[in-house]
């Protein structure tokens, strides 16, 4: 649960739409009038399709997409106007681990913690400490990233956004394309970061699973809106039609009418259509 | 790791973080030479023999009864000043391609080191590499060849040096923003402006030699004064007031590039999160 709601919110996103113009086509709304909180400790999961805007949105609070309307504080700091400032507070894991293939993950820690400000000398015993802790042994620390798995370069993509002990983490799907072992043991990671660490989190998702055991609310998101977000409890209430509460799949039927795998191959084949 | 939860945030003046960051690009930029060092010796391998083929030309017109010493000289000259020059351009050129293609592009733009400060540890790197590179060919050419160095001023040549690697890197600054902008294209397009800068800019001969239009180009290259400038200092042994009509080309090409190319790449920035282009595919 939210740890405290003193002060401004680790996250406050008002209203924001956008829309990108392919050539010669319509435009295409990715995001459409996004509102959503995130308090300070709290961890927010939002599911949805491939193609729903997730990634988009993410991509907004990160500063790498400017928004055409609305507003986009992180702790209390506007995102849109002072992106350096936030920079600093936050930092985030993609679906594909974004790294110098040839690099070590030495190097790469390094060079990402430089990235943030700090020196070689700060840096190295804390990179040996935390990938220790997500169980990496380092004596592969010197081998090139390309050599590793993608399960174990997704926890060193983790490690390295620890360590610039960020306030706010954005997870966009840390855990797609892992296999089940992998994906357990990120899921273990992200677990003990919210455990062990004061960081709001932003968890994008395909997987309800994830969702409800890593997340304190969850939002659902589809065609670029949310359309609806509370707890995982607090959904399946809302979505009750029957003696038994729902399970998180019969939710996402029921708010979108399709399960989550057809929503993706829709909007794949929307894509599809328009690429 | 309970205690990195309160590790504590590098508080620092922002001119600091942004040393670091540029000591980490450098770094970085370190580290992958390291890690593709057999491709490194390669390269060097491939400048080296480039220069001397083209040093061969001067010996050859030599049996002609022209002073094939000065041809050499100056064809080496050319050959060498260009594999540097062009090589600066290249890695600053190539500073978004090369993210992109590795898949960290997002990841550096969503850090707190602003671009400026990407490009200018890209730039440190590239000119203390391309120094170090240059003068390893420099020594290998040199035990091939009797160059005509006898009068060379080198306070001269050091200074051309300084002043070129600078407008270079400003002229770099410019065309890394094209693969900003067309993530399919952008490459390409800085790769044809490099082929137009070696037309004209009289690497190999005088650019007196070109037709009209293409002389009026060459003025606008800042190649064409470092390699008038360089050759003057090394052949003549000219001052730096006799290749004063190189230096304030460069002098104001420096002004105007450099900063006009962190503005060009800071709009283009900007044009790439409206449309969406910061991504690691494009």
């Amino acid at each position: 649960m939210p740890l405290t709601t003193i002060g401004p919110r680790a996250l406050e996103i008002r209203g924001v739409e956008k829309s990108f113009k392919k050539r010669r086509q319509e435009p295409v709304r990715a995001l459409r009038g996004i509102d959503l909180t995130i308090d300070k400790g709290e961890v927010v999961g939002i599911l949805g399709p491939n193609g729903s805007g997730k990634s988009t949105l993410v991509r907004v609070i990160s500063t790498l997409i400017t928004p055409d309307a609305g507003t986009v504080d992180v702790f209390g700091i506007d995102a849109l106007h002072h992106p350096k400032t936030v920079q600093k507070m936050m930092n985030r894991v993609s679906v594909e681990a974004s790294f110098f293939k040839k690099l070590s993950a030495r190097e790469n820690l390094l060079y990402g913690s430089k990235l943030y400000g700090l020196t070689s000398a700060e840096a190295s015993p804390r990179i040996t400490e935390i990938l220790e802790g997500i169980g990496f042994r380092m004596k592969r620390a010197g081998e090139p990233m390309e050599n590793l798995s993608r399960g174990m370069q997704q926890k060193i993509a983790l490690a390295r956004a620890l360590l610039t002990s960020p306030m706010l983490l954005l997870l966009d799907e840390p855990t797609t394309g892992l296999d089940p072992r992998s994906k357990k043991d990120v899921q273990a990671v992200i677990w003990d970061i919210r455990r062990r660490h004061d960081a709001s989190i932003l968890l994008c998702t395909h997987d309800m699973g994830e969702a409800e055991e890593l997340c304190d609310r969850i939002g659902i998101m589809v065609d670029g809106e949310l359309i609806a977000i509370d707890t995982a409890d607090g959904l399946k209430r809302k979505y009750q039609s029957g003696p038994e509460l729902p399970t998180l799949e019969d939710v996402f039927m029921a708010a979108t009418g399709t399960t989550l795998e057809e929503a993706s191959m829709e909007e794949e084949e929307k894509e599809l259509v328009t690429a | 790791m309970s205690e990195l939860a309160h590790a504590p945030r590098a508080e620092r003046p922002r001119w600091l973080l942004e040393l670091i960051a540029a000591w980490g690009f450098a770094q970085r930029n370190f580290f992958l030479t390291k890690r593709y060092f057999l491709w490194e010796v390669v390269w060097l391998a491939y400048a080296t023999v480039s220069a001397m083929s083209i040093g061969f030309i001067g010996v050859d017109v030599d049996r002609g009864g022209v002073d094939g010493a000065r041809l050499t000289t100056f064809l080496l000259i050319g050959s060498i000043l260009w594999g540097y020059l062009s090589m600066i351009f290249d890695l600053l050129s190539e500073t978004v391609s090369w993210e992109r293609w590795e898949g960290t592009i997002e990841y550096t733009f969503m850090s707190p080191a602003s671009r400026a400060t990407q490009l200018l540890g890209t730039s440190i790197y590239a000119i203390a590499y391309g120094v170090a590179r240059t003068a390893l060919i420099f020594g290998i050419v040199s035990l091939f060849f009797d160059m005509d160095l006898s009068n060379a001023n080198y306070f001269s040549a050091l200074v051309i040096l300084v002043l070129c690697s600078i407008s270079l890197v400003g002229l770099g600054m410019v065309a890394a923003v094209m693969p900003l902008l067309s993530p399919e294209k952008g490459q390409q397009v800085s790769s044809i402006f490099t082929a137009v800068l070696l037309l004209v800019s009289g690497v190999y001969y005088s650019v007196s030699v070109l037709p009209g239009w293409m002389q009026a180009i060459a003025k606008f290259s800042p190649i064409t004064y470092a390699l008038e400038g360089m050759r003057a200092a090394l052949l003549d042994g000219a001052t730096l007031n006799e290749t004063w009509p190189s230096i304030w080309p460069l002098l104001i090409m420096g002004a105007i590039l450099v900063p006009g190319g962190l503005l060009i790449f800071r709009a283009g920035e900007r044009y790439a999160k409206r449309t969406g282009l910061l991504k690691r595919s494009g």
